[in-house]
């Protein structure tokens, strides 16, 4: 593979721009078993808490119109044994280890830093779209200035790069994505799911135990492209761009939208290497064109 | 891409797909087959009805759009098979006296895991079990994996087996079904342990999205990699 599509994210080299996206490739181990992981750019772990977690009841995941929800809630084996038994494998593989992290307080969030500060990573990526349990549920990631209160603390005492994924259920995606910036975030990733909803109606209630569910796959791409191409155009951070990716032309699209890297989630569901499929695409695409280095065509839009 | 050898409507709804495709397949495996591009967005976990290392058989049902799909292909076009996917049900050496318990099209994995344990133990009995709510189907195979076929129309399966003349049971079937049927073996106070095959909704197949996992004993289990078969006593036996 040509140097095209090599780039830097934040003072961090990437050999090329194809991230694997939080909770569809749990810790990297299963799809290792489809292709060489180590083609990708990078990984992002499944969310963790800083303890072990259930998640939800009920059904999980819900098919609609190209796209998928789902109602995982964050099940997750906590920070301990992600440490004790995936990081020194996944830290040995040649890509940029991307460690996601959640919680349902602020003091969790703590405590789960607190534990991967003492190891080794590449990038924390700050999930706030987490429900925070004591305001009722409502989402940390969807006002700016509670927002601003995680994002605060946790820099304050992260030691790694910091990205900060962002909510597109967030009451002004813009004012969040500067938030960050002025926070000191190394840059952010959007977006996470859309909330959603499904009726069963022949049992006449929500299909989800939680009633609303996170949206997911090529249904959100229009969408999560107009917030990264708005979000890139605010911020001088680098920005990583996911919603619904599916294609090579999908990522492309990011790309010239502003996405210094793009995530693929749902796509590999159809197909566990669906990501190589994108990455031999790009390739291929900026070779034609003439194109010697991505950035090239980055935020040209 | 597997190249499609026969796909034969059986009636009620029910198919047989048979696809070229080198396996290891084992009784109780899945694979996660598509038939299409990008849409539907997920693939579907689909029992191994059969295999023999150069051919896999599936028998469905349709039931929505993807299965409406598989129905709608011909011999000679092709589909995606990723697997086989999952534990499978157990091997059991020692046991003599083995009953498979299948309702609806949970009665899919039970013809392999018949002919399997016939195999692996010449001298032990296989009793199978099925449950219809309509026309039965491919009883005549299933006779021919079985010491004993018993089938049920309209009826509850669970009625018919004495859960106290076997060494293991082994079931698949709607949840309620195998949770009768476990209730069935504790209150009979038989020693056979119950191993039940669950169908939980899946996206990934392989243990990367935990959209599919159940509550067991020893904390949740990703129903497509530790399961899909588990003991009875292990999903139904902690409320
Ligand atoms: C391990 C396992 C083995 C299975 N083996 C068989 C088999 O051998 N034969 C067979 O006919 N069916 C089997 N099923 C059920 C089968 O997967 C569903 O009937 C099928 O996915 C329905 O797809 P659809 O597009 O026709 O229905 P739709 O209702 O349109 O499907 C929508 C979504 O819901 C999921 N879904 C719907 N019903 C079920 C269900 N009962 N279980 C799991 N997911 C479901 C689909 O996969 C899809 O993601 C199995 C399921 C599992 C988990
Ligand atoms: C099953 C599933 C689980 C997810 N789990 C997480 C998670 O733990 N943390 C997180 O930040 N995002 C999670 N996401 C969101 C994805 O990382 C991604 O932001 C979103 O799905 C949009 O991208 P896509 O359309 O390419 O999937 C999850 C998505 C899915 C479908
Ligand atoms: S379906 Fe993804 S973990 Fe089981």
């Amino acid at each position: 593979m040509s140097k095209r599509l090599e780039t830097e994210f934040a003072g961090i080299r990437f050999k090329n721009p194809v991230v694997l996206a939080s909770g569809t490739c749990g810790f990297g181990r299963e799809l290792d078993e489809y292709f060489d992981i180590e083609r990708l750019g990078g990984l992002c772990s499944k969310g963790l808490l800083s303890h072990p977690h259930g998640g939800n009841d009920g059904i999980r995941i819900w098919e609609t119109a190209s796209g998928i929800m789902n109602s995982v809630g964050l099940e997750n084996p906590g920070v301990d044994t992600f440490i004790e038994n995936d990081l020194d494998w996944i830290n040995q593989k040649d890509l940029v280890n991307i460690v996601n992290l959640g919680g349902h307080s602020l003091e969790d969030y703590e405590e789960g830093m607190e534990k991967l500060n003492r190891v080794d990573l590449d990038i924390l990526e700050l999930n706030i779209s987490c429900p925070n349990v004591k305001s009722g549920g409502m989402n940390f990631g969807t006002k700016t200035e509670v927002a601003r209160q995680i994002v605060r603390r946790i820099r304050g005492i992260c030691r790694h790069k910091m990205v900060v994924k962002l909510s597109p259920n967030a009451e002004d995606i813009v004012s969040l994505a500067k938030m960050c910036q002025e926070e000191g975030a190394d840059g952010v990733s959007l977006t996470n799911t859309f909330l959603a909803m499904a009726v069963d109606i022949k049992k006449k209630a929500p299909v989800f135990l939680n009633t609303y569910a996170g949206l997911s796959g090529p249904a959100i791409k229009p969408i999560a492209l107009r917030m990264v191409h708005q979000v890139a155009k605010a911020v001088s951070i680098p920005v990583m761009g996911l919603g619904g990716i599916t294609t090579w032309q999908d990522a492309i699209e990011f790309i010239m939208a502003g996405a210094t890297v793009v995530q693929i989630g749902t796509a590999t569901f159809m197909k566990p290497d669906i990501s190589m499929d994108i990455l031999d695409g790009m390739e291929r695409y900026l070779e034609e064109n003439g194109y010697e280095n991505i950035r090239e065509i980055r935020g040209i839009l | 891409m597997a190249k499609i050898l026969e796909n034969k409507a059986l009636g009620e709804g029910f198919y047989l797909l048979a696809a070229e495709e080198k396996n290891r397949a084992q009784k109780g495996q899945f694979y996660m087959l598509r038939a299409w591009e990008h849409y539907p967005v997920l693939s579907r976990p689909i029992s191994v009805y059969d295999a023999d290392g150069e051919t896999v058989r599936f028998l469905y049902k349709v039931v929505g759009q993807g299965t409406e799909i598989f129905a709608s292909l011909r011999a000679g076009e092709e589909i995606a098979l990723d697997g086989p996917h999952g534990n499978g049900f157990p091997k059991l050496p020692d046991k003599k006296r083995i009953a498979l318990v299948g309702g609806g099209v949970g009665i899919a994995p039970l013809y392999l895991a018949g002919k399997s344990y016939k195999k692996e133990n010449p001298v032990c009995t296989v009793d199978i079990y099925l449950g219809f709510s309509g026309q039965p189907v491919l009883t005549d195979e299933f006779e021919a994996a079985a010491d004993h076929l018993s089938v049920n129309v309209g009826g509850f399966v669970t009625d018919d087996i004495d859960p106290c003349a076997y060494d293991a049971i082994l079931a698949c079937g709607p949840t309620i079904m195998m949770k009768v049927l476990y209730e069935k073996c504790v209150k009979t106070g038989t020693d056979a342990p119950l191993y039940v095959s669950m169908e939980n909704r899946m996206a990934c197949g392989i243990g990367a999205c935990l959209v599919c996992t159940c509550k067991t004993a020893h904390g949740r289990k990703k129903v497509c990699k530790d399961g899909p078969v588990f003991l009875g006593s292990e999903v139904f036996g902690i409320e």
